[in-house]
């Protein structure tokens, strides 16, 4: 009985969470803009860049979309960290941080309420850019079918994984650390092989590209749509390392908590 | 607002004086780097009673309300609040208390209704809205109760802080300079309320201030600190006969710049 009434008791904190950024979004049709904006703009880049490249590329007039479908899967993991740390800076730029933390909510309800704030802004932003690819570009990267569930699941947890990791940083460090937040993830982008095969890097960067989920699921990806395989393979390694690096990402976001506590920087946390 | 009659007043005052302080520190102290803020510092809080924590800039008084709420950890020291372990549980004890301070913000784009629901969901009041209802009438929030919390006066950001502090009905409440940037009227409209509520719920309510007619009118026990210790405690009535001074503010400036060094006074 008492664990029913935990349980409800942290599904409550968690709710009010969200209630807060939906009440935000609901106020500002700006924040609702700037989660449609990059997806879409991005979609409409790589479809004109794939119309261009069809006819001079037999490997992209095979693979119709690998572009559209890469851009979009790309995003999924930027939505699913801007969710978490964009999340956090609402409540640091609203001097909110003291108010949140003196209350029952604790830090790992706080972390689940942000990952699943990211569901929705990854939603709201990828869903509709992807939709646009229809009409405009031909391209349906709901084609992929189930795999694409498992694709958009594996990096949304990466994705968690980096905003835990920075929400950390923005924890101990406080606005010091904000640029971090918008430009971190942008590092693994040539590693991961999004727009091109992993065998492209040097051999000496391969080790690097195949300690990354992402790797794993837009090679997966291509085998998908070039060679109509789902490699159960590659998704069960993005999936094992995706565990590793979401235990890694708690265990700092838990850190930076005990360090901001120990250093009192909530007290002044968005000065 | 609610009066007693005498009888129920000293019943009330009995039973306060017989129950255990509900905020209870021991050798409590705080050290960040080489710069001791909090210096192993004693004190307990009766039940029901409004204590005052006063210094200048520095002397601790904010280091010691973030280490009672949980938000900084001590170097050394015990915190026990309502029978239970801070340190250890902290958890336990945060739904029955809450914080207000004017330099602790809410979400400006939100309306003072949705920030009070957010923090009434989180402290799980029961029946939110109908508490929302009371509180806007207690104080006075009715007429901004859907404006954006942003684009609110001071005395009306201050009432919506004081607003969400009350949201859990406390039992124990901090304050860190309750009347702050107020002009005289709303502030002693504030006090008045805060009197009131600690009389009404037998709530303990500790206050950093640096308005001594606020202390002298509110406090029935002060705590006066400098850099980091408690220098003097008492009733501001002992504290100023002590000190053979008229006021709180004159007793206050006698401890700054005299450097007073810590008494043993009557707790």
């Amino acid at each position: 009985m008492s664990a029913a009434i935990a349980i409800g008791g942290t599904l409550r904190r968690i709710g009010a969470i969200l209630l807060r950024h939906l009440y935000l979004w609901r106020g500002s049709w700006t924040r609702l803009f700037d989660l449609l904006y990059w997806p879409v703009l991005q979609v409409t880049i790589w479809g004109f860049m794939t119309e261009f490249l069809a006819g001079k590329s037999a490997w992209v007039a095979q693979a119709g979309g690998v572009f559209i479908g890469a851009v979009l899967l790309w995003d999924v993991l930027v939505r699913g960290q801007f969710g978490m740390t964009l999340s956090l800076l609402e409540e640091m730029w609203s001097r909110n941080f003291a108010n949140l933390f003196v209350s029952p909510l604790r830090p790992a309800e706080f972390a689940a309420a942000l990952m699943a704030l990211s569901i929705i802004r990854s939603l709201i932003g990828v869903v509709p850019a992807a939709l646009l690819a229809i009409p405009l570009f031909g391209y349906s990267i709901f084609t992929l079918g189930l795999p694409l569930l498992a694709f958009w699941i594996l990096l949304m947890i990466f994705g968690w994984a980096i905003g835990l990791v920075l929400c950390g940083l923005l924890v101990r460090f406080g606005l010091a650390a904000e640029s971090y937040a918008w430009a971190s993830i942008f590092v693994l982008a040539p590693f991961s092989g999004v727009y091109y095969p992993i065998e492209t890097l040097p051999t000496w960067l391969l080790p690097v590209a195949w300690a990354l989920p992402t790797t794993y699921v837009f090679e997966g990806m291509r085998a998908v749509m070039i060679q109509g395989v789902f490699r159960l393979d590659l998704m069960a390694w993005a999936l094992a390392l995706d565990l590793v690096f979401i235990a890694l990402g708690f265990a700092a976001f838990l850190w930076a908590f005990r360090q901001a506590r120990e250093r009192g920087s909530f007290m002044h946390t968005g000065e | 607002m609610v009066t007693e009659n005498w009888s129920a007043a000293i019943g009330r005052q009995y039973n306060e004086l017989m129950a255990p302080p509900v905020i209870k520190a021991a050798g409590l102290a705080k050290r960040f780097d080489k710069l001791t803020a909090v210096d192993a510092i004693d004190f307990a809080v009766p039940k029901g009673s409004i204590t005052g924590l006063l210094g200048g800039n520095g002397a601790g008084k904010t280091t010691t309300i973030g280490m009672l709420l949980g938000l900084i950890v001590p170097s050394s020291g015990t915190i026990e609040i309502l029978g239970e372990d801070m340190i250890r549980h902290r958890y336990r004890v945060l739904p029955r208390m809450n914080f207000s301070s004017p330099y602790v913000d809410f979400p400006a784009r939100l309306t003072v209704r949705e920030n009070l629901s957010v923090f009434g969901a989180i402290y799980g009041v029961r029946g939110l809205q109908a508490r929302i209802a009371e509180l806007a009438g207690d104080l006075n929030l009715r007429s901004f109760l859907d404006q954006k919390a942003g684009s609110l006066s001071a005395g009306q950001k201050t009432r919506m802080a004081l607003a969400k502090a009350l949201i859990n009905t406390p039992e124990v409440l901090l304050l860190d300079e309750p009347t702050a940037s107020l002009d005289p009227d709303t502030g002693d409209w504030i006090r008045a309320y805060l009197t009131s509520y600690s009389r009404r719920n037998g709530a303990s309510i500790l206050l950093a201030s640096h308005n001594m007619a606020e202390v002298e009118r509110l406090c029935d026990q002060v705590l006066m600190m400098k850099q980091g210790a408690i220098v003097d405690r008492g009733t501001p009535g002992e504290l100023i006969a002590r000190f053979g001074r008229d006021t709180m503010e004159q007793v206050f400036l006698d401890i700054a710049r005299a450097g007073a060094q810590p008494i043993a006074a009557a707790s």
